[in-house]
């Protein structure tokens, strides 16, 4: 075991896997020898060399696009955007054709890739630097979308999205990259994909979340005095229906709570499945605590945007009192 | 003869005020009269200041990430020497020289980093676009801005910037692809600083310039010193005539070096040689342009004093502006949103802080009535 942040643990993630399997390679923008923006691949190049950790021109659909074709070729890349705000330019080449390519082909041709995203805000960057649009790629259907919020799961899941038949994108929360350490197996271990994970127990209310808004959330929980039930869905799609569902009937009440704008996000459609299969057991609307349907502004102004704790207390009062 | 040549060409490049101080007579002579360039280099001067400032502000947490110019003055500002008033100026972020130049109040560029909107909101009379942190798309808004003076018939052009990390993009290609197809007066800088963030110039384009690009698209193009203001102004003017007079883009690699980190959140030494900064270093080109005025007579210690006061003096009037200004209302980023603020997106404005039921407070007074 090592104390690591979601930073080292995604790192430990990535070299275990190069060392695994060589059709593992990493792809991206200053990923080489800066070791990332954010430093997420230090020392990998000087690990597994040039050809396998690999500095590209400056170009996210040319990144996302060879991944493709290299993915298609039976190798296994791990495609970096250095942020969520430059998918723009790779989206044509992931929802076009890595999501499409299975059943395009019936099955023929597939694309196992995983492209790593550093999302959200709260570390005072600049535009375009601090979005949270995983909702786009999980309406997108052929991708699977995976948000962790600690450094166990980051690990565990991202190991399962390496070695997982079908494209992933991989959001890591920027937020929570070094705010903690967590204990983390140095022996390689696979999370499933699609299993939420019932962060704390309670009986009253059930909180949904996922990447870094958990940590707002585990916040929230500790200054009230209910009992509540916190889910992180860890894996946004597939996602864990049952657990939110099982938790949902024992509690009657939920708050959903989400970076992303509320209009069309994903808390929208949790709360429909909700409805769906816990009608009778609810005690209150379904509540959604989330980002505005706005821009994310300059970061003056973005702990306004973002849910805090103030605002998910607020939303347990309420909903308690309802 | 079945195999002929198709194209031989070539690719000029200019310089004229070298980095030994050698200047070249016959095409630098009246190109700039030495009053414009006491003014340009002390434009150059006021820049460099402030980019030092604002490294010191981001150090002492007092401002966000900030990208810095240093070493780069001399393309933007040459360029924005020639253009008109009314021609659009689309550049990236390592502008800030030409964009003063313009009349842009430089605590506008401060602002911007300061995490505030505001600082982007430019007069209109300026023809500026804002600072475009996606690499390599604002190229495309100014075909598009070059295009409508064309629809129109005027004679205004634009000129866009971005660096040589930029040419990678496809929305680079694309927009030179227009141009030159589509006959739009536009002028494509490219800053050719020689690194983006940690990735060399080799891995963008291995073609021994970047300026033969323009060539696959059919446009005219030159490299130039782009550490020589001279030369700068020469490539434009031949650009801008160009443009302006025969409605064709033009292409213009300007030769310069990021000579400090690619923002403050960055540490090029981890990925570059000190000898080569170094080398670059000895190439300023505000250090150039003083010796060669020195040299001339039209500049000396003194004036150099009272400058160096002068632009002390203007930097802490500007970090104060960008520093006094008040803190924006959080309502800002709703109401910035549409013209006309939907209702739905109204009621988060004015419930964000007090309820979330629905964000619609009166559900939480309905409870005693439901029938439970």
């Amino acid at each position: 075991m090592a104390n690591l942040t979601l930073v080292q643990a995604i790192n430990l993630a990535l070299v275990q896997e190069m060392e695994k399997d060589d059709r593992v390679l990493l792809l991206g923008e200053d990923i080489g020898i800066n070791g990332g923006v954010f430093r997420v691949t230090e020392d990998l190049q000087k690990r597994f060399g040039e050809h396998r950790v690999v500095d590209t021109p400056l170009a996210e659909s040319g990144i996302i696009g060879t991944s493709i074709g290299l993915a298609m070729a039976g190798l296994r890349p791990v495609p970096e955007i250095q942020f969520d705000g430059f998918l723009g330019p790779a989206y044509d080449q992931i929802c076009s054709h890595a999501a499409r390519m299975r059943t395009r082909t019936r099955g023929g041709l597939t694309v196992p890739l995983t492209i790593r995203v550093p999302v959200g805000g709260g570390i005072h960057a600049p535009e375009l630097h601090s979005d949270s649009p995983e909702n786009i790629y999980i309406h997108q259907p052929g991708l699977k979308v995976v948000m962790p919020s600690s450094p166990y799961d980051a690990k565990g899941l991202l190991i399962a999205c390496l070695r997982d038949p079908d494209p992933c994108i991989f959001f890591e929360p920027k937020r929570i990259y070094r705010a903690f350490r967590e204990e983390v197996p140095e022996d390689e271990y696979v999370l499933p994909i699609g299993k939420a994970r019932t962060v704390c127990e309670g009986e009253e209310m059930t909180i949904v979340s996922w990447g870094a808004s958990v940590v707002q959330c585990m916040q929230a929980i500790e200054k009230s005095e209910k009992s509540i039930e916190l889910i992180d869905l860890r894996t946004l799609y597939p996602f864990d229906m049952d657990a939110v569902e099982a938790s949902v009937k024992k509690t009657g009440r939920c708050v959903i709570v989400h970076e992303a704008p509320k209009t069309g996000g994903f808390g929208a459609e949790i709360a429909a499945r909700i409805m769906e299969r816990c009608f009778l057991h609810l005690e209150a609307p379904v509540q959604r605590v989330a980002g505005f349907d706005t821009i994310m502004p300059y970061y003056k102004l973005e702990l306004e945007y973002l849910p805090d704790t103030e605002r998910i207390s607020l939303a347990i009062d309420e909903l308690a009192a309802y | 003869m079945p195999i002929t040549n198709a194209l031989t060409t070539e690719i000029q490049r200019v310089s004229i005020l070298d980095e030994h101080g050698q200047f070249d007579e016959t095409l630098g002579k009246d190109l700039i009269p030495n009053d414009d360039l006491i003014r340009l280099y002390e434009e150059m001067s006021l820049c460099r200041k402030l980019d030092e400032i604002a490294f010191k502000l981001q150090r002492s947490g007092r401002m966000g990430t900030y990208p810095q110019n240093m070493g780069q003055e001399a393309n933007s500002l040459g360029a924005a020497y020639v253009l008109n008033q009314d021609d659009w100026l689309v550049t990236c972020y390592r502008e800030n020289c030409g964009l003063f130049h313009r009349g842009l109040p430089p605590e506008k560029i401060l602002l911007h980093w300061m995490g505030d909107e505001r600082g982007n909101n430019i007069d209109p009379e300026l023809c500026i676009t804002p600072i475009a942190v996606p690499i390599g798309t604002q190229m495309l808004h100014a075909t598009g801005l070059a295009w409508a003076s064309k629809y129109r018939g005027e004679k205004r052009i634009a000129c866009t910037f971005f660096g040589d990390g930029a040419t990678s993009e496809g929305d680079f290609h694309e927009a030179m692809n227009f141009a030159a197809n589509l006959d739009i007066p536009v002028v494509f800088f490219c800053q050719n600083n020689h690194w983006a963030i940690s990735v060399p110039g080799r891995i963008q384009c291995s073609a021994p310039t970047v300026a033969q690009r323009a060539i696959a698209y059919g446009m005219d193009t030159i490299q130039c010193d782009g550490n020589d203001i001279f030369a700068v102004v020469y490539c434009m003017r031949k650009a801008v005539e160009l443009a302006r007079e025969h409605g064709r883009p033009f292409f213009i690699e300007g030769v310069t070096y990021r000579l400090g980190d690619h923002t403050t959140a960055d540490d090029a030494r981890r990925y570059r040689d000190e000898e080569e900064v170094e080398l670059w270093r000895q190439r300023d080109p505000i250090i150039r342009v003083r010796d060669y005025m020195k040299q001339m007579g039209i500049w000396d210690d003194s004036k150099e004093a009272a400058l160096m006061e002068q632009v002390e003096a203007e930097t802490a009037a500007i970090v104060k502006r960008a520093e006094s200004i008040e803190a924006p209302d959080s309502d800002d980023f709703f109401n910035a949103m549409y013209a006309e603020i939907p209702p739905d997106l109204d009621l988060q404005r004015r419930t964000r802080r007090t309820s979330s039921i629905g964000q619609d407070p009166s559900q939480i007074e309905r409870p005693q009535t439901s029938s439970r």
